[in-house]
């Protein structure tokens, strides 16, 4: 498989929000703003790929029945190193995303993809598939930002564009299930995989 | 087997305590950016470095900070915090060395966000700047006094009035009993109990 | 006193899964049967009340006095997946009907974000249960950890109950599966709202 066929496959073909519904927690979570939607994709991102790498080179050292827990730690080490990061250059939106940082580590997508694709592929293509299942998450997350950030605060980005509050559900925990539930439907309906 | 998992945690814990001394004075920095950032905001102008300080008041001890303009006390930076309605709500207090309050900042809240976490912004926070406690009586005005609460978020504003409150608590502890503080170290300049004694006398009027 | 608000605050008004959207994979996942997610519900309880207690011990007599907190995503990460272990394995050897029963949930409760995001809630989060913020002490860690998964339990055990009756019904095809799911958690949601300000 081409290089640019494994970023692109996470935009839509294998968009882990939409279609393989991975991640729920962060996804329904973070998302009450577009940007703070964004922040968490990235921040995935960023532990999938660096992950992804370091598994993918380990893997033929690590004996099989032990690879899952080790797996993990290398996820908690990149996860841990990610927490730093962002602490020291990004504290506002480490502070908005809490507690949902460190726990990138039980994201199902990041050990997923460990043991899809990192644990039998080489270095290069697995930051590939790392790159590309991170854009489609980040993708997925800011689309579902925006949507709530439009209805529930009627703002863009941080931007308002309407005079007082929106439908303030959509911000709260219940338009965030509904936000997504649309969304899905949606998806399937354009990329007609029903 | 083990070997192998046990090595990988030693390579793990030797990259973050690595990666720990790189970014640790970053991160102490990015964290005394911030409280720099709210103290300049909640205290008129003053020069040189603030001073930290804490204080106990009603059984529980407060952290404050003391700023000088000219070697006179310009004010004082509160910190104090009140029950929200997702939480604590703390809030950085700036009470000038007249015992008005000057600005106040929020250093952080779990609020509901479109309802109690507009607490932040200005459309009720600003109702605190510039106020004389002794003409402002503090408390919402379903509660009958002269703050006007955040719409649908009457217990968060509760807790931002309480945690105003709480600092004012703190101030008049600070200007009534400057004796040094034991636990820290830090003693509270005499000058400030003269500018407290006029200032309580000010205000008696 | 104290307590009873612990008890009420994370069952009803901060419920887990409603409110802090922890442990959303396994609500969506094995929700489909009522008898599955009394099991999972069960087992999640267990592993979450424990792995506090230990996450617990393990902050304030490990990392503190060691100054090695930064270990703290690690080292909670690992507890939990060892301590899911040595359940499973203590409970085929003692109650092989309790590890039938709960058994094959237990390799999926490592991965469950409820179980460290309660651990590492409890040891960095100040709480105000009826009195001023303070950081929770070790009963009340333990009795937090419960009531969340007992919130837990009851927010899949009502979402379970849901779907079984939504399987009888014809849904529209783009919405079947998932998306009616997420439909009727946004309902759920919506009714455990009417429990916030309780506390």
């Amino acid at each position: 498989m081409g290089k640019f066929r494994l970023i692109t496959k996470g935009l839509v073909k294998e968009n882990p929000t939409f279609v393989l519904l991975l991640g729920m927690c962060p996804t329904l979570a973070t998302t009450t703003s577009a940007i703070n939607g964004m922040g968490m994709g990235l921040a995935t991102m960023f532990v999938l790929v660096l992950s992804n790498m370091a598994i993918s080179a380990t893997a033929p050292y690590i004996p099989d029945k032990v690879r899952i827990p080790a797996y993990i730690v290398i996820i908690a080490a990149f996860v841990t190193v990610l927490q730093f990061i962002m602490q020291a250059y990004t504290p506002a939106m480490y502070e908005t995303l809490g507690l949902f940082i460190p726990l990138i580590v039980v994201n199902c997508i990041v050990l997923g993809r460990a043991e899809a694709f990192a644990n039998k592929n080489s270095v290069i293509d697995s930051a590939c598939d790392g790159l590309g299942i991170g854009l489609g998450f980040t993708m997925s997350l800011t689309i579902l930002g925006l949507v709530r950030e439009i209805l529930g605060s009627g703002s863009v980005f941080g931007f308002k564009f309407i005079e007082g509050d929106g439908i303030l559900a959509f911000v709260l925990a219940p338009g965030a299930f509904l936000a997504l539930a649309y969304l899905i439907v949606i998806f399937r309906k354009i990329t007609r995989m029903n | 087997m083990v070997l192998c998992l046990g090595i990988i945690c030693l390579v793990s814990s030797a990259v973050l305590a690595g990666v720990y001394a790189l970014t640790k004075e970053p991160i102490a920095a990015a964290a005394a950016a911030k409280t720099n950032n709210a103290i300049t905001q909640v205290v008129p102008a003053y020069d040189g470095e603030p001073e930290a300080a804490s204080i106990e008041a009603g059984g529980q001890q407060y952290d404050y900070y003391i700023v000088k303009k000219d070697g006179e006390v310009a004010g004082y930076a509160i910190t104090a915090s009140a029950t929200g309605f997702g939480g604590p709500v703390t809030v950085m207090v700036g009470v000038t060395a007249d015992g008005t309050v000057y600005n106040t900042s929020v250093l952080s809240q779990s609020e509901t966000p479109g309802l109690g976490a507009k607490c932040t912004e200005p459309e009720f926070a600003d109702q605190f700047k510039n106020l004389d406690p002794a003409s402002v009586k503090l408390a919402v005005t379903k509660d009958g006094g002269d703050i006007d609460a955040i719409t649908a978020s009457t217990i968060t504003s509760r807790a931002y009035v309480g945690a105003v409150n709480n600092a004012l608590a703190v101030y008049r502890a600070i200007v009534e009993g400057s004796t040094p503080d034991v636990s820290t170290g830090a003693t509270v300049p005499a000058a400030d109990g003269q500018d407290a004694e006029e200032c309580q006398t000010q205000q008696s009027k | 006193m104290e307590y009873l608000i612990i008890l009420v605050s994370a069952i009803f008004v901060n419920n887990i899964l409603l409110a802090q959207f922890l442990g959303c994979c396994p609500f969506l996942g094995v929700s489909n049967k009522l008898s599955t997610a009394v099991g999972m519900s069960g087992a999640v309880c267990f592993v979450i009340t424990l792995a506090t207690l230990v996450t617990y011990l393990l902050q304030y007599y490990v990392l503190v006095p060691l100054h090695i907190e930064f270990m703290q995503t690690i080292s909670f990460i690992l507890v939990i997946a060892a301590l899911v272990q040595m359940v499973e394995i203590i409970l085929k050897k003692i109650s092989p009907s309790l590890y039938q029963a709960l058994g094959i949930f237990l390799p999926l409760i490592t991965t469950n974000c409820a179980v460290l995001g309660i651990a590492l809630i409890v040891v960095t989060k100040e709480f105000t249960f009826g009195g001023d913020p303070h950081m929770l002490n070790l009963v009340e860690s333990v009795v937090y950890a419960f009531a969340s998964s007992v919130g837990f339990g009851l927010a899949m055990v009502l979402f379970a109950g849901l779907r079984e009756q939504i399987a009888l019904n014809k849904v529209p095809k783009p919405f079947r599966g998932i998306p009616i799911a997420l439909v009727t958690a946004s309902i759920l949601a919506m009714a455990f709202m009417g429990f916030s300000g309780l506390v």
